[in-house]
């Protein structure tokens, strides 16, 4: 087919970057065949700052931003937002909390503003932060009800991961910790801990560079908390040595979640790009890679039936997750159990190396298509320092790993004989 | 009309659409079968569906896993839907490998094998899928509400099909569905993406012009009768979450009317399209009242009238008739006050904003180009914002007294009986 075009891929020639004084990193791509602006972000902050007594203090915090600023009651700022058709949300997580927006190029200074203002003057106030409280529970008890994909997360988590580490606890919280939260905690939170040490500001859609840069400095640039403190370290953890089941009975339900893992590498490992190639073969490729291969086309066990990876600052895990009817869970396992045995015992075929590294490669003009899709590209990169010229080196960088490198990590994260089953359904007794 | 749009029919009936864009080296092909859940019968309902997950189980020329491979390893993705009026085949790839989707679609557009032992292995997926559903509550009371809302059309089962059906639909009845539906004259094919539209079509009749002619297939569709008065259904279920979904008539998408009352329900529950809804009037008098943890609206562009659905998360210790006597109350002030100047002018920046950001991916412009053919309507989506923003605070005003009657109702509550041990 005849190309029309160049296209270039992002990298050091047409990505603004800019580390501000204050300590916040501005990442700007221009994209002047859309009309609207995506931003993407995170601010240094997450569960991890949080004992373990008040679980899904950070997340709701987070998510208490946008009740009231000091410029703005929660009325004004959706208000602000939605009468332009512009959106803005916050989410905490473990280690940081990520932010995206988007609107119609024209609005980009609204955006930013509205952003600015609440990371900067929020006001948590307690009827608000009260009602936002009573949703969050609504959605916890109706997960704890009905979702076995929820309390089969929930548990693999709680088994895999010790209680003096961050990991044991979902970034929600739950419906005992977030009951006990109130509007002064959230408060306190934030002076602690919001500050733009840290931060990452992602900016693709139709804008002049200069020009959103101008916005980022305009309202975030004389932002300063002195009180900001770094992140605490990690405890260590291992996973188990011996094979770890838990199980949790739902007597009602049609279907059986099921969840197999261990600790995997974290994002920067140097195992990583090749763990995740292998995750590829064993659960991805294709139709959900060997796993689904075996579970649902050869044995018709289940819908979803896919391996993976989650990566990350700290070693999340690396798990295998299946939906199945009650009376298959025990064979489901038993065949995930022998995949993951072939993977640390054979090499993977010449073929499926070649098909995934093609793969990976191939898929990178898809994973570009949107202004979104940039932008989730280039908060990556900035969140574990993978180099500007990333997406340039991404084909070598794949191309180098080799088939006994797969073996390897295969050998290094399940070569062990531990690891944790964990079961949410009809057939489950309680753990 | 849209722009940069060629629009060819080949002589064996293929409508062929080709959109000429180049905002990145990917092109996304989209083959549209005109038959979904709305043309099956009692006895064979979730038949469209079955026979999609068929496609995917190969033919000679690519036997089973061999395409899922071949995808991938061109960094492609591929799925397919089935809806209530269509099923669709999709895949994106670099625009230089866009070919081997037109080699796959023409492929399986008559040569899925439909192997007896794939189909009795299917049937344990598509049940294990249906199961997966049944752990939603809200899966529950939405197909108690589509049966009470439809007496004939079949618009009154979910796609997926009733349990029963599933157990037994034969392998015949499935080779003959996808037989009879599968054939160019009830298919449109949309590419968009970067490449010349002459090369493509090229392409596109090397692939699918040998593929013979059937007789365009004359669709299984029984309109529903009017209404004759409102409507209840109420499911019990474990748990401790309640749940409303209080639906009423609605037009179909190709009707102004459509147009008026999506103007109606950006007021009423917000715009979707992940832009939020607080400032939306039940957001304030359910969410804000602290009734509900979140109020939805859905309208969806359907081929034949559907329903206009209100759905209510209620918070613990609230119920059903708490929520169902808000909406009652907002409904009868639209009908008397309409909507105010803001709203109107919010809710066509909403749109416009919406459009944007649904035009941004190839792909999600093929989806739309696709879906507005799966209507009647080749310029339905080009022209979307253009009549949002014809709709008048009378339009507005004039939908709600006519769709908003109680006598069009159908309402649904689900009831939580408690723990589940």
């Amino acid at each position: 087919m005849k190309q029309h075009r160049h296209f270039s891929l992002p990298g050091p020639d047409n990505i603004t970057r800019v580390e501000m004084d204050n300590g916040i990193t501005v990442l700007i791509y221009e994209n002047h065949s859309a009309q609207s602006v995506v931003i993407g972000g995170s601010l240094n902050v997450g569960s991890i700052f949080e004992p373990p007594q008040q679980s899904g203090l950070a997340s709701l915090t987070a998510n208490a931003l946008m009740r009231g600023t000091q410029q703005r009651d929660f009325e004004t700022l959706f208000a602000t937002l939605e009468d332009i058709g512009a959106d803005l949300d916050f989410s905490g997580r473990t280690h940081k909390t990520g932010f995206s927006g988007k609107s119609l190029a024209e609005d980009f200074p609204v955006l930013l503003d509205v952003l600015a203002d609440a990371v900067r003057r929020p006001t948590f106030p307690t009827a608000e932060v009260d009602r936002l409280k009573g949703e969050a529970l609504t959605w916890l008890q109706y997960s704890f009800h009905h979702d076995t994909r929820y309390r089969a997360a929930k548990a693999f988590r709680e088994a895999l991961y010790p209680t003096n580490h961050p990991y044991h606890y979902s970034a929600f919280g739950d419906i005992e910790t977030l009951s006990a939260l109130h509007a002064q905690d959230l408060a306190a939170f934030h002076t602690q801990h919001y500050g733009p040490q840290g931060m990452i500001v992602v900016v693709v859609g139709n804008v002049e560079a200069e020009q959103a840069l101008n916005v980022i400095r305009e309202t975030l640039g004389d932002w300063q908390n002195p009180r900001q403190a770094a992140p605490p370290p990690l405890p260590s953890v291992v996973t188990p040595q011996k094979p770890t089941y838990t199980s949790v009975a739902m007597p009602r339900k049609s279907q059986a979640d099921i969840i197999l893992g261990v600790l995997g590498p974290e994002r920067k490992s140097s195992d990583f790009v090749a763990a995740s190639l292998l995750n590829s073969v064993l659960g991805q490729f294709g139709m959900m890679g060997r796993i689904g291969a075996v579970i649902r086309e050869e044995h018709g066990m289940a819908y979803y039936a896919y391996s993976r990876i989650e990566g990350g600052y700290g070693p999340g895990a690396w798990k295998i997750i299946a939906g199945v009817a009650p009376q298959n869970v025990e064979a489901a396992i038993e065949l995930v159990k022998s995949e993951i045995r072939r993977i640390t015992e054979e090499l993977v075929s010449e073929e499926d190396l070649a098909d995934n590294q093609s793969y990976f490669t191939g898929h990178l003009p898809l994973q570009l298509e949107s202004n979104e899709g940039i932008a989730t590209r280039l908060l990556l990169i900035e969140s574990y320092g993978l180099g500007l010229d990333y997406l340039i080196n991404y084909h070598d960088v794949i191309y180098s790993i080799t088939r006994d490198d797969l073996l390897e990590v295969a050998r290094r994260y399940w070569g062990g004989d531990g690891y944790v089953v964990a079961i949410a359904g009809p057939s489950g007794h309680d753990s | 009309m849209v722009d940069n749009v060629t629009r060819t029919t080949l002589a064996n009936g293929l409508t062929v659409v080709l959109r000429e864009v180049h905002n990145a080296p990917v092109a996304s092909s989209w083959l549209l079968y005109h038959i979904g859940s709305r043309n099956e019968p009692t006895g064979k309902t979730g038949i469209s569906h079955w026979v999609e997950h068929m496609m995917f189980k190969g033919t000679a020329a690519f036997p089973q896993g061999a395409l899922d491979k071949e995808i991938d390893r061109n960094g492609g993705q591929w799925n397919a839907f089935t809806s209530m009026d269509y099923t669709m085949y999709y895949e994106t790839l670099p625009a230089d490998r866009i070919e081997l989707a037109l080699r796959a679609e023409a492929d399986r557009m008559v040569n899925a094998q439909f192997d007896p032992e794939e189909v009795e292995r299917e049937r344990t997926v598509i049940i294990s899928e249906r199961q997966d559903t049944e752990n939603e509550p809200l899966f529950w009371l939405q197909e108690a509400v589509l049966a009470t809302a439809f007496f004939v059309h079949g618009y009154g089962h979910e796609i997926i099909g009733d349990m029963i059906d599933l157990y037994t639909m034969t392998r015949d009845d499935l080779y003959e569905h996808y037989r009879r539906h599968y054939t160019p004259s009830n298919a449109t094919l949309v590419i968009v993406g970067d490449f010349d539209p002459e090369a493509m079509l090229q392409l596109v009749e090397k692939h699918f012009a040998p593929i013979v002619s059937e007789e365009k297939p004359k669709l299984f569709v029984r309109p529903e009768p009017p209404q004759q008065g409102e409507r209840r259904v109420i499911v019990e279920r474990p748990g401790e979450t309640a749940f409303l979904e209080f639906s009423q008539r609605a037009p179909a998408a190709t009707d102004d009317d459509w147009f008026a009352l999506q103007v109606l329900d950006s007021a009423l529950t917000g715009p979707g399209g992940g832009i939020s809804n607080k400032t939306s009037r039940l957001y304030q008098a359910l969410v804000k009242s602290e009734i509900a943890a979140s109020v939805t609206g859905q309208l969806l562009a359907t081929i034949n009238p559907y329903l206009y659905s209100i759905i209510a998360v209620l918070r613990d210790g609230r119920t059903p008739q708490e929520a169902e006597a808000v909406i009652v109350q907002e409904i009868e002030k639209l009908c008397d006050e309409g909507i105010t100047e803001q709203e109107l002018t919010r809710a066509k920046k909403q749109a416009r904003a919406g459009f944007a950001y649904s035009t941004e991916s190839m792909t999600s412009q093929a989806y739309w180009l696709a879906r507005s053919y799966s209507l009647g309507d080749p310029d339905w989506f080009a022209r979307y914002t253009e009549r949002l923003q014809q709709v008048t605070l009378e339009d507005v005003q004039d939908v709600a007294r006519r769709y908003l009657r109680p006598q069009l109702r159908t309402v649904g509550w689900l009831i939580p009986t408690g723990a589940e041990l």
